[in-house]
């Protein structure tokens, strides 16, 4: 049984898949905070589901999918920040329009180009144990990225989520800093399409957050904390994968939600008792 | 007494040039509307270095939004503001809406404006009587309080030019008093102008050097004992207004800390 288990960690494929979720959900921890704390979690959801469109059109382009998948992220974060200052419909009706008809619009275009085959499966739910090389490098690179521009902006990041104006009184160039903001989730989202798919990336982004607000006293607590319980939701994920034979995507997340329970139910599990 | 014409540099010290070296900020006929409304009517104003400038009103007066149009926050339709080069402002927002999503201590939030000067974090919070706060998560204090929080937050940034939007809000009487006059005292102190929002004008009287009474456009301005007798105050606030000025004052011969405690009262 313990063999078995060093084997299984030890093996090519797992340890990739190990490195590229642990990274992950690092950046995912203070990156999904922010979303949590700025009712963003629509948002993600719908860059997620508009990336499928960005492979089937990466597809029949024949481009590269990794480098399509973040550009059309990319692109798609832009459209959707123009979109947001338009008060004319309300945002979350104008997400939902948006999510589910591009998602529909790449399962379409998937279809009629009969000449490529893709497994739809592996984009949709996430297929963490087949990603190569090439994958593992765009993901190390997006969130060394990620990571570094967060550290750098940190206080202004939290500034201007706490009060917009008191932060632009304060010399934050708030609309900047928004739409770096937008673009490194568009980022994460793009990089994160393969770990757990699009169906399922908004979760990994939010529910470690979710978990951590009950544990934590200030953002930069609640951030940390959040990477932690990803890291760990990764880790049994893909143990519980192997064990009971099952998607590793949908593991991580169901790991993660069980977390999030017992934090909500048990708050004070993690204090020392004096 | 007559109404001041409001087409003129209503609120300005004739004298007072825009590029003196002591204006800290100015308006020139500023127009503002809104869903074709007009909320703001050639309004013009200067703030001096260590003048206090209140602005009283009716509720829609246009107070709120003539302030956001001087922090630069909006853009007037027409009109200009200008501050002087490199001015260093600290707002105080009438509300703050944290979201319950993010944690936040008292100390946090106050970190966002200044993380490096930790003496004067903590001579803040003295002058303020918040030291005890400092733990505490910003969702969980009283409104009286939040203020507190709010102008300490803005005086961390070392201001030339205090704008404050209702300050005392939330805050009861006695409250409201001490709160005017410690901000009469930092203006003092530190030469900084100050430009706020209030309603209680018996209450700001004696730290205020000149009222601009705003609905829409500029009613009156002036000293507030002159102000309180303008035609144009009375008919907006009703004579009430004036006769209620005498606000019941009494010595207290005693004081409470903070836990309600009775602290005797040294007689000096």
């Amino acid at each position: 049984m313990i063999d078995s288990m060093v084997l299984f960690f030890t093996t090519n494929f797992v340890l990739y898949a190990l490195v590229a979720g642990i990274s992950l959900a690092l950046v995912a921890g203070p990156l999904g905070s922010f979303i949590v704390w700025r009712r963003m979690s629509y948002f993600g959801d719908t860059l997620a589901h508009s990336a499928l469109l960005g492979i089937a059109l990466g597809l029949l382009t024949d481009s590269n999918p990794q480098l399509s998948i973040i550009l059309s992220c990319l692109v798609f974060a832009f459209l959707l920040t123009l979109l947001d200052r338009r008060p004319s419909i309300s945002t979350d009706t104008l997400l939902g329009v948006l999510a589910h008809s591009s998602l529909a619009l790449g399962i379409v275009v998937l279809a009629l180009a009969d000449s490529v085959r893709v497994d739809l499966e592996a984009y949709l739910f996430g297929a963490l144990l087949t990603i190569g090389n090439a994958d593992l490098i765009w993901v190390l690179v997006v969130v060394s990225l990620v990571a570094i521009v967060l550290s750098v902006f940190w206080n202004d990041f939290v500034s201007i989520t706490v009060h917009a104006e008191i932060a632009e009184i304060e010399g934050v160039n708030v609309n900047r800093l928004n739409l770096i903001l937008v673009l490194l989730i568009a980022l994460t989202i793009a990089v994160s399409m393969k770990i757990v798919g699009v169906l399922l990336i908004t979760s990994l982004l939010i529910i470690p957050p979710a978990a951590a607000r009950s544990i934590a006293t200030t953002p930069e607590k609640m951030a940390v904390r959040a990477s932690i319980i990803g890291c760990i939701s990764v880790v049994l994920g893909l143990i519980s994968a192997f064990y009971f034979d099952v998607p590793v995507g949908p593991a991580i997340v169901v790991v993660a939600t069980l977390i999030f329970l017992a934090f909500y139910f048990y708050p004070n599990v993690l204090k020392t008792r004096s | 007494m007559s109404i001041p014409d409001s087409s003129n540099n209503a609120a300005s010290n004739s004298s007072s040039d825009v590029h003196a070296p002591g204006v800290l900020l100015a308006a020139k006929s500023i127009n503002k509307d809104f869903a074709e409304k007009l909320i703001l009517e050639n309004i013009s104003l200067t703030i001096e270095e260590g003048q206090i400038v209140t602005l009283i009103g009716p509720n829609g007066a246009g107070k709120t939004t003539l302030v956001r149009v001087a922090l630069g926050l909006l853009q007037p339709d027409s009109g200009a503001i200008y501050h002087r080069p490199n001015l260093r402002i600290g707002y105080m927002p009438q509300r703050v809406h944290v979201e319950p999503t993010l944690p936040l201590t008292v100390n946090r939030f106050l970190q966002l404006a200044n993380r490096q000067d930790k003496a004067l974090l903590s001579n803040t919070l003295k002058d303020l009587k918040i030291g005890h706060l400092e733990g505490r998560q910003l969702t969980a204090i009283s409104g009286g309080e939040l203020q507190r929080v709010l102008l300490a937050r803005a005086l961390l940034r070392k201001p030339e030019l205090l704008i404050l939007d209702e300050p005392a809000q939330g805050v009861d009487l006695a409250g409201q008093a001490e709160l005017y006059q410690l901000i009469s005292e930092i203006s003092d102190r530190h030469r900084c102008g100050v430009l706020m929002i209030s309603h209680d004008l018996h209450l700001v009287m004696s730290s205020t050097d000149e009222v601009i009474c705003l609905n829409h456009h500029i009613c009156c301005h002036g000293k507030p004992e002159h102000v309180t007798n303008d035609p144009a105050y009375l008919s907006l606030f009703g004579a009430n207004a004036s006769q209620n000025l005498a606000v019941y004052t009494h010595h207290h011969d005693h004081e409470h800390g903070i836990g309600g405690s009775v602290k005797e009262h040294s007689h000096d």
